[in-house]
């Protein structure tokens, strides 16, 4: 399962400070005959190494925003360039090489592989660039060392709890040292003292590793928390809020 | 080797449905291994009693196989002495054979005077040493395939061997004190017929007659006697006379009931009376089976050098029910293990299908952490594989337990084409090709069942796998 191709992909491109930019994008699901509009026309930019929010309700298509910007869907309409990669003009193989060197998942309901332990599934996605054994063994130690779950190394997703999981999913997300990390609702799952804690967890990495989160959340109180902030409603960008601090 | 590790602890996640499906392939691995056991057992055995009848080969000449049988005595082996020496003493032949012998077919009538009663009969003439000889062959060690001694002597003419059948209709079975050999029962009697009762019933002093033109000795032998009434090769009628000394079954009602077996001496003085001792063929009787072809070769070659007129025939030509026998048994087997292939691929396609479902987000994480979809593929079918290797390889094992068990068991049986009764075996030690074959067999089966499920996997979107809850 070693990902190929990598070295034809574009370096990116770091002139404007965005690691991702949308042109006009469309999103429409199809169910049954009945057309749904996810996204409708949405152009912003998410600048580098910050920690941006998409903030909106429930159905307003902030996962939808998120599959687009991660690789893995696609728009009826409009450019999305991903590290200066117009990613609509690659195909499945190569798109995929392009997500497992270059984008960290975190989900929702966590998505850890249920028969790898805590230690294995952080250095799963080393397994997947080829990395020597020695390596995957030090920077996976070190990933689960750095979210705190060195005693629970050899646990099973089912034998952590759900803060323990998303922790997990944190280290694995950035093992690879991705050039950014979409972070679906992660504490959408959590009691809000353990969402807490991730959302500072996930704070302290992105500023430790100096890497891109992208975050998105229906929680407002969260949004203090972010550089940015990217409203959406009805598939729409309404505001745009930039925090202000230096990132 | 991530693959391998997710695709093996997977398999266990779910015991009892994993369990299940192993089971299923361990069952129809065991059930295969065991049919193809014992029908090698089947197909050693009845060539071991081909072999111990008919040899390996038999030389006759040429056209005898085809067109010889009506008039035996029409196409013998002229000067067969220097044939068969010249078999004997090849350097080559003398490492691969066990036996080189002689024999003389012929057919005619038999008949018993004392009870008025006659039949055609058909016969081989032997050496009776080296058919005691022939049926000490046991190759594949399948056990006794019928008696290994005739009883009769090389220098002793007049003695022979018959069919049960044949000794029952002609009324002898009093004599010989034979089990399940009934005397002939008396027949109601007929009404005369005035105008030919003269001509159909011998007056009593030819009747008498008769009884006294009987050698003196036979009324004192233990020993019923037969007499045997052929044509011989000028076409001239001749009689012999035969001490039946053995009774031997044979496989088939049609032989039981015809079955004459004598000194080959006294077939040739039959056949051929005062003219050139010939024989109908020659028998060649192989240490080892794998060397047939070999010796076929050379057989024909030595004809071809010394001018003789000579083809060789084997054991599978010789004996028509072999192959039959054989075929029927592979074809039953074949179907078995078609079956048995069906519903592995079905409980496999099912297992795997229910994984496939049940790991659907699971498939939608990997591909979004950037699995290709051949890696998807892989994944399954590797799941697909392993369970096909661990369930095939127990299955080898329960096999070989179960060969065990029936080979150290006390169950006998009688093979097709035997008439006694030998011990049940499963010949799957010296079967490897059948273990290899099922056990491939079984794994691509496993895999391919794999195929429909990994390939659905593979194709997933991955919002869709993703959204799967």
């Amino acid at each position: 399962m070693k990902t190929q191709a990598l070295a034809q992909l574009p370096e990116i491109e770091r002139a404007d400070g965005a690691v991702v930019r949308l042109f006009n994008v469309v999103k429409v699901y199809k169910a049954g005959d009945v057309e749904v509009s996810a996204i409708k026309g949405i152009t912003f930019n998410i600048p580098r190494q910050c920690f941006s929010m998409i903030v909106g309700p429930s159905g307003s298509g902030k996962t939808t925003l998120l599959n687009l910007i991660g690789c893995i869907d696609k728009p009826t309409q409009g450019t999305i360039f991903v590290a200066g990669q117009d990613v609509g003009t690659l195909n499945d193989n190569t798109i995929s090489d392009f997500r497992a060197q270059r984008v960290g998942f975190i989900f929702q309901n966590f998505s850890l592989i249920p028969v790898l332990s805590a230690w294995e599934n952080i250095e799963y996605p080393l397994m997947l660039l080829g990395v020597s054994a020695a390596e995957r063994r030090e920077r996976a130690t070190r990933m689960l060392e750095a979210v705190g779950l060195s005693n629970q190394r050899n646990r099973r997703p089912n034998e952590l709890s759900g803060g323990q999981k998303q922790r997990v999913a944190i280290a694995r997300a950035l093992v690879k040292g991705p050039d950014f990390v979409l972070a679906d609702e992660p504490t959408a799952n959590l009691d809000s003292q353990t969402g807490a804690s991730i959302v500072d967890l996930m704070r302290r990495m992105q500023e430790e590793y100096s890497t891109t989160f992208v975050f998105s959340t229906h929680d407002p109180h969260l949004m203090s928390r972010a550089d940015e902030t990217f409203t959406i409603r009805d598939g729409q960008l309404v505001d745009h809020v930039f925090g202000g601090n230096q990132c | 080797m991530l693959t391998l590790k997710i695709a093996f602890r997977n398999i266990f996640r779910n015991t009892r449905r994993s369990l299940t499906t192993l089971s299923t392939i361990a069952i129809g691995v065991t059930a295969v291994l065991v049919f193809g056991a014992y029908i090698t057992y089947i197909q050693y055995g009845v060539q071991t009693a081909a072999v111990q009848r008919t040899g390996h080969l038999q030389v006759f000449r040429n056209g005898y196989f085809n067109y010889g049988t009506a008039a035996p005595a029409d196409w013998g082996i002229d000067r067969y002495q220097d044939a068969l020496r010249l078999i004997r003493e090849d350097h080559e032949l003398k490492q691969l054979t066990a036996v080189v012998t002689p024999i003389q077919s012929l057919a005619g009538i038999a008949g018993n005077f004392e009870n008025n009663t006659s039949k055609p009969f058909f016969g081989t003439g032997f050496v009776p040493s080296d058919r005691d000889r022939m049926k000490q062959w046991n190759e594949y060690g399948t056990g006794s395939q019928g008696l290994k001694h005739s009883g009769l002597k090389d220098n002793d003419l007049t003695q022979g061997i018959t069919g049960t059948g044949l000794v029952r209709i002609l009324g002898l079975c009093d004599r010989l004190h034979l089990d399940g050999c009934p005397p002939i029962p008396k027949l109601a009697a007929r009404q005369p017929d005035p105008s030919t009762n003269a001509l159909a019933t011998p007056a009593p002093d030819l009747d008498d007659l008769a009884r006294r033109d009987k050698p003196v000795g036979d009324a004192l032998s233990q020993e019923p006697v037969i007499d045997l009434l052929a044509a011989t090769a000028g076409g001239a009628p001749n009689v012999v006379t035969l001490r039946v000394s053995r009774v031997e079954m044979q496989t088939l009602k049609e032989l039981d009931d015809n079955y004459v077996g004598m000194n080959i001496g006294l077939a040739q003085n039959l056949i051929y009376g005062r003219d050139e001792h010939k024989v109908s063929g020659i028998v060649v009787q192989l240490n080892r089976t794998e060397d047939l072809e070999k010796a076929r070769a050379r057989l024909l070659a030595l004809s071809k050098e010394h001018g003789l007129d000579l083809e060789v025939r084997d054991f599978t030509e010789l004996n028509a029910q072999y192959n039959q026998i054989i075929g029927m048994f592979r074809a039953i087997f074949a179907f078995i293990s078609a079956i048995i292939a069906i519903v592995v691929l079905f409980t496999v396609t099912n297992a795997m299908g229910m994984s496939v479902v049940e790991r659907t987000g699971e498939i939608g994480t990997s591909r979004a952490m950037g699995i290709r979809r051949q890696g998807i593929r892989k994944q399954f079918l590797t799941e697909g594989s392993l369970l096909g290797i661990m369930g095939a390889t127990v299955g080898v094992m329960l096999a070989y337990f179960a060969a065990y068990a029936i080979n150290h068991s006390a169950i006998t049986w009688s093979p097709p084409g035997q008439v006694g009764r030998v011990p049940l075996r499963l010949y799957l030690i010296g079967a490897e090709w059948l273990i290899v074959i099922t056990w491939i067999g079984l794994l691509v089966v496993s895999a391919l069942a794999a195929l429909i499920p990994a390939n659905r996997a593979a194709r997933m979107v991955v919002v869709d796998a993703l959204r799967h809850v």
